[in-house]
């Protein structure tokens, strides 16, 4: 895969953003994940290559963030907030929900690549737990219904429209005193 | 709906029925009239000089004024300086910064051109935490309609001033809140915290002189400006906490949500009047006052009063902003584990006192929980704390001792308590099995 062919106008774009060459790093990264669902060493050193740095320079910048994937992630990576406000309303339930629906434990993947479960930390939506992000989208105030539908969903259409948009509100407010 | 009690300023725009955010919209709800009164018209030392007055804090954990922090930089220098938003939100518990971005993007970016127009920043970066893809396309979409209309980028509205705001996406990594980190991560490089100082204000991104803020602080600022820094000055708890503060609950309360009051309410009425009280029957026994980094408290704190003083007093910190209510029932020792995981999970492992000592936290944690305590357990706990806050490269290490130690300090039998069943339990281990009864 060559990078720089395929995706000229944004690689432009997001050079144009920064005075310094190496801030392009972590975009230019997430363009290289795009391409896969994970990074490859390949796309690793032609990214060295664009911005003038070593590949163990783009190495060690890939390997500090948990959203940058160097190994393959299925399909569909369902992360769940396992943090202390979600547990207070039975985040555990739905890893435990997650896990015999899928028959796999957090850190797994399906066999058939669709999905991979992560059991992570805070995803800024303490308000409405339990709650989980799937690929880019939020999925909010679970139940093992919604559960069920969004993983229905995800198998025959490939999305859900139980998806959040824009933060909740002023839905939800409406009921204050 | 009943009517609000107190006047809503950062969320007001997005209560309104039908209000999308949009640019029109905005406009329509006398959006960019800050813009328009102050560009080319009001010296830049003079818009300072008013952020001064209002007496805003910063709204991302410290407080630190903000007027104050725009002062530290060189005033002589004539290079290039930058303006970063610190959209990272990554403190559990916290959850308004998505709000006001998804819901009012323009505010936003209004509140980021009036700062870097006071500051001399013509390139303003807006640091968005990564998982939120949503919130980045929102303000992606913003900007587009606000450079088009001419109110972010060169030559602004024809007054020859120049802002221009570019979102940048972290990837995972808490870290990236505390803003030397951000600054690395900015640049390209993992996100470890900077050696202090220098500071920002001289040696920030790329070197430069830099000033970082958060969401909410640069929202307030159109405000300030149409309304006067009186009138912000007037609210909440002056002099030393003005405005209101968005404060996010969540955990055992019957609606979880954020709820913008005037700083100085107590945490009595925000929690029983704005989130509805306790969501069944059982009583209080918790709460964290501001994300996890604060001191737990206990239901005699509930006449505190929510801002930056009172909270500190009380032996804890108003913080991010992030109010967490646990019900009676709820283990404490169990709660202060689950945060105490998600900070050995986020140390960037820069400094020992923080990388090792995280780890040893946790596992000691995990050894109580589990019910294989020993003894001395506690003792380790405490001296481990001790060794870690106030010898960290940044205030992550503070912040990490927070939960265990205010724990230990307010429900100190609960941790006694599981760590007798576990001896009593290795008691009957060690009988022989022919002689137990
Ligand atoms: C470990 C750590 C994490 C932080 N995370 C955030 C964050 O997610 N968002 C934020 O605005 N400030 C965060 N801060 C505070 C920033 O370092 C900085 O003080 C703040 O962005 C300054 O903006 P303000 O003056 O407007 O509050 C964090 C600080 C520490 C030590
Ligand atoms: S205190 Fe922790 S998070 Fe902060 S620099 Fe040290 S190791 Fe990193
Ligand atoms: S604790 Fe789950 S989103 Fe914050």
């Amino acid at each position: 895969m060559n990078l720089a062919e395929k995706y000229k106008d944004e690689i432009a774009d997001i050079l144009s953003r920064y005075p310094v060459r190496r801030s392009a790093l972590i975009p230019l990264l997430y363009l290289a994940q795009q391409e896969n669902g994970f990074i490859t060493e390949g796309a690793m050193i032609e990214i060295a290559g664009m911005l003038k740095l070593t590949p163990p320079q783009v190495y060690e910048t890939a390997t500090f963030y948990t959203m940058l994937n160097l190994k393959k992630v299925g399909k569909f990576h369902i992360q769940i907030c396992k943090s202390l406000m979600c547990a207070l309303v039975g985040s555990d339930t739905v890893i435990g929900w997650m896990k015999t629906k899928l028959g796999i434990g957090p850190g797994e993947t399906t066999a058939d690549g669709l999905f991979t479960l992560t059991a992570v930390e805070c995803l800024a939506a303490c308000g409405t737990g339990p709650m989980m992000q799937i690929n880019d989208d939020y999925y909010e105030r679970l139940t093992e219904e919604k559960v069920d539908r969004i993983l229905a969903d995800l198998r025959t259409t490939g999305t859900s429209s139980m998806k959040s948009g824009p933060f909740m509100w002023p839905d939800r407010a409406g009921a204050r005193v | 709906m009943a009517a609000q009690k107190y006047e809503l300023i950062l969320l007001k725009n997005m209560s309104q029925p039908g209000y999308t955010g949009s640019l029109a919209d905005y406009e329509q709800t006398g959006g960019y009239q800050a813009l328009r009164k102050i560009l080319g018209k009001v010296p830049p030392a003079e818009v300072t000089a008013t952020v001064m007055k209002s007496g805003l804090r910063g709204r991302g954990g410290a407080g630190f004024p903000t007027g104050v922090k725009w002062g530290f930089l060189p005033k002589d220098y004539q290079g290039t300086r930058y303006l970063c938003c610190n959209a990272d939100e990554s403190e559990p518990g916290t959850f308004k910064d998505r709000q006001l971005m998804e819901r009012d993007p323009h505010q936003l970016l209004e509140g980021i051109v009036l700062a870097g127009y006071a500051i001399g920043a013509e390139s303003t970066y807006i640091y968005i935490r990564g998982e939120m893809v949503l919130g980045s396309r929102i303000l992606e979409q913003a900007l587009a309609e606000a450079r088009k209309a001419g109110y972010v980028g060169k030559n602004i509205l024809g007054t020859g001033v120049h802002v221009d705001i570019w979102v940048h996406r972290g990837a995972g990594a808490y870290i990236c809140g505390e803003e030397t980190a951000l600054l690395e991560s900015l640049e390209g490089k993992r996100g470890l915290p900077r050696v202090k100082p220098p500071f920002p204000a001289t040696h920030g991104l790329y070197d430069k002189p830099t000033v970082v803020n958060n969401v909410e602080t640069l929202a307030n600022l159109p405000h300030i400006i149409n309304r006067g820094p009186e009138w912000f000055a007037s609210i909440g708890s002056p002099p030393k906490s003005t405005g209101t503060r968005i404060f996010c609950v969540s955990g055992h309360v019957k609606r979880p949500g954020n709820y913008e009051v005037p700083m100085g309410v107590t945490f009595r009425e925000l929690i029983y009047d704005q989130a509805g009280g306790m969501r069944g029957e059982k009583p209080l026994k918790a709460f964290i006052p501001g994300g996890a980094s604060a001191p737990f408290l206990t239901p005699e704190h509930l006449d505190v009063k929510l801002d930056f003083e009172s909270v500190a007093a009380a032996g804890s910190m108003l913080g991010s902003g992030g109010v967490t209510i646990m019900e009676e029932g709820t283990s404490m020792v169990w709660a202060a584990l689950r945060l105490m995981e998600f900070f050995y999970h986020e140390s960037c492992g820069k400094c020992s006192p923080c990388r090792e000592g995280s780890s040893w936290l946790v596992q000691t944690m995990r050894r109580i929980v589990a019910k294989q305590g020993r003894a001395q357990d506690l003792e380790t706990l405490s001296d481990l704390c001790k060794n870690i806050a106030g010898r960290t490269v940044c205030a992550f290490g503070d912040a990490e001792v927070a939960p265990i130690m205010s724990t230990l300090k307010h429900w100190r039998q609960e941790y006694v308590a599981l760590i007798h069943e576990a001896e009593a339990a290795n008691l009957i281990k060690s009988i022989p099995v022919g002689a137990r009864h």
